[in-house]
């Protein structure tokens, strides 16, 4: 039988750990909101496949020396999912994990929307949309002038593509040729109240990102073999920005949360609670 | 103003590899010698001010002291968030520029008309707030502001006070200026309508009134000293603003003054009164229309010091409602 490519067997030894770090990201998640009687969850189950590879294969991260110069640079855009940061950092050794458990507590650093204050490895605090994607661009923009070979990596909400701000940077990225900016879109189709389809239609989505000149690939955002191997391949030999759009569920791996707007805002409480966490176990 | 800032930036571009300009699309043949001179330290983001302040940050956040310049509110209200959330809160070195504080583009409409700034700027935390007075301040205040960390804001005017400055004289950031000395009265004005104090305070050396004035370059930090020794040693307090009289310098100083304890003998506030300005006129027509210009400072103070006089039966702390009706 023929060998797997050295890259290859690589790349799958990685799916095994961040599939594993994925669902800890989910579990943590779920207790946090609980304990923090905090909201968002459902956004957090959605992308925590993407901040797993991210965390776990793909940046270039320090968590000895956080603020390392070489490192690579990591936005939240939809800063509302902030426990799935914090639990990826506490996870990859920025700080104890036993720090989690205060999340959204009186007196705790951990707020519901992500903030660097007091955190190791947050680069920027956010919870008002449409904020990351330019805060990133000229992070790029910056290690360009540079020559600095760091990236930029920033994760959006399908929602917060409704702001005007974040096409106004999308613009600006293409337009500066941005080769070592990455921008994810979460896209689970749902938003705050209703569906994006309902809301404010994105479609045709992939085109409006070409014709602002990125590179788009459509990736399912669970599939932690394709995410790896897309936001591996930087900086793109194309010379432009790169569009990763990950197809996701809203509320993914815990069954009862799937497709749900009401997990947009609802804690996760009793037999909901003890449900959700007996659906992500694993070796723990 | 303008022109000086820019000389600044050129004259600390030379030597520091920091300092980065950026434009949402203004400044006409205003920037084109810096942007020459720099092409690697000047960036024209386009008419995005939201995005301007988010670059700004990250560009800041890599190690730029960016300055980020526009005009009227487009560079404080139209990204309001971005500039607290983004730039504040990060501590990040944006210095963000308004060219046309007040009514400098006065004929240009509601738009244009400035007059909200300081009230809205003053009020974010970990931001320094500055307005200088004339062109010296505004050279000064361009070197200071590169030295001081963290989000500020200048506001500069398109009129300024003439030449201030004593030989020799150090600018220093959150440190009133004493123009003129005088006792009767203190004339305490912010921006280039320290001309229109000046002129009023020699006019009031005619009807022997001796004014001191206080050129307060920087609205925060607030140099609560200079207030409290006009209260001491002159006959009251006079505030000059182009800018609405909510929230601006005559409320900082009342504020100061009740927080400390002291009441000046007299007070008044002059600035707008009137909202916006649905009509339009140069700068020194719409100071006139509203009651800002030298002519309406003197008369407020000669007006105030003889109702305060101690001929008067019960001196005590005025709050006068002046300037002229609104629109």
């Amino acid at each position: 039988m023929e060998q797997p490519a050295p890259q290859a067997a690589k790349r799958s030894a990685h799916v095994a750990a961040t599939s594993d770090l994925a669902r800890r990201i989910r579990r943590h998640a779920v207790r946090m909101t609980n304990l923090g009687g905090s909201s968002h969850v459902g956004s957090v189950l959605s992308m925590a496949d993407i901040v797993a590879v991210l965390y776990g294969a793909v940046m270039r991260i320090d968590p000895t020396n956080p603020k390392r110069a070489d490192r690579d640079r990591f936005i939240l855009s939809k800063g509302h999912a902030g426990a799935g940061i914090y639990a990826a950092l506490a996870e990859s050794g920025f700080f104890p994990i036993e720090w989690l458990d205060n999340h959204c507590g009186d007196g705790s650093v951990l707020s519901g929307h992500v903030s660097h204050k007091g955190v190791p490895g947050v680069e920027l605090s956010t919870g008002s949309l449409g904020h990351g994607l330019s805060v990133a661009a000229g992070m790029a923009y910056g290690a360009k002038l540079d020559g600095h070979t760091h990236r930029a990596f920033v994760l959006l909400s399908d929602g917060e593509c409704d702001e005007g701000s974040t096409w106004e940077a999308a613009l600006f990225a293409g337009h500066h040729k941005l080769d070592n900016l990455v921008a994810i879109v979460d896209y689970n189709k749902i938003q705050s109240l209703a569906s994006v389809k309902d809301t404010l239609g994105l479609e045709p989505f992939a085109d409006k990102w070409n014709a602002f000149g990125w590179s788009v690939v459509e990736v399912d955002g669970h599939d932690h073999g394709a995410l790896n191997r897309h936001l591996s391949s930087h900086p793109r030999p194309d010379g432009k920005p790169f569009c990763v759009l990950a197809h996701t569920t809203k509320g993914k791996g815990v069954s009862f949360m799937e497709h749900s707007v009401l997990w947009h805002y609802r804690t996760p409480r009793g037999s909901e609670y003890d449900g959700a966490l007996n659906e992500l176990v694993g070796d723990e | 103003m303008r022109d000086n800032f820019v000389r600044q930036l050129s004259e600390i571009a030379r030597t520091d590899r920091r300092l980065f300009l950026m434009t949402a699309d203004l400044g006409f043949r205003v920037l084109d010698d810096f942007a020459t001179e720099f092409p690697r330290k000047f960036l024209n983001v386009g008419i995005a001010e939201q995005n301007m302040i988010g670059i700004a940050t990250g560009l800041a956040l890599e190690g730029r002291i960016v300055f980020t310049y526009s005009i009227g509110n487009f560079s404080t209200l139209r990204c309001l968030e971005q500039i607290r959330n983004d730039a504040c809160y990060h501590g990040a070195n944006v210095k963000v520029v308004a060219v046309g504080g007040g009514f400098s583009y006065g004929v240009l409409g509601i738009s244009h008309h400035a007059t909200e700034d300081l009230a809205i700027m003053r009020s974010l935390p970990d931001m320094t707030v500055v307005a200088p007075g004339d062109q010296w301040e505004s050279r000064e205040a361009t070197k200071a502001l590169f030295a001081t960390p963290g989000a500020c804001y200048l506001r500069l005017d398109k009129s300024a006070a003439p030449a201030t400055a004593r030989s020799g004289e150090v600018f220093t950031l959150g440190k009133a200026r004493t123009v003129r000395q005088g006792s009767d009265i203190t004339l305490a004005a912010t921006g280039g309508i320290l001309g229109a104090a000046l002129e009023a305070a020699d006019s009031l050396v005619e009807q022997g009134i001796a004014c001191r004035v206080l050129s307060i370059h920087t609205i925060k930090p607030f140099d609560t000293e200079s207030i409290l020794s006009a209260c001491r040693e002159t006959g009251g307090i006079v505030t000059v603003e182009e800018h609405t009289i909510h929230g601006g310098l005559g409320s900082l100083v009342a504020e100061t003054c009740l927080d400390e304890g002291v009441k000046p003998a007299l007070f008044r506030r002059i600035g707008l009164r009137a909202g916006f300005s649905s009509v339009v006129g140069s700068q020194e027509h719409l100071r006139r229309e509203y009651g800002m210009d030298a002519v309406a400072i003197a008369k407020a103070v000669a007006e105030l010091l003889s109702a305060g006089s101690p001929r008067s039966p019960r001196p005590r702390l005025r709050v006068s409602a002046g300037g002229s009706a609104g629109r």
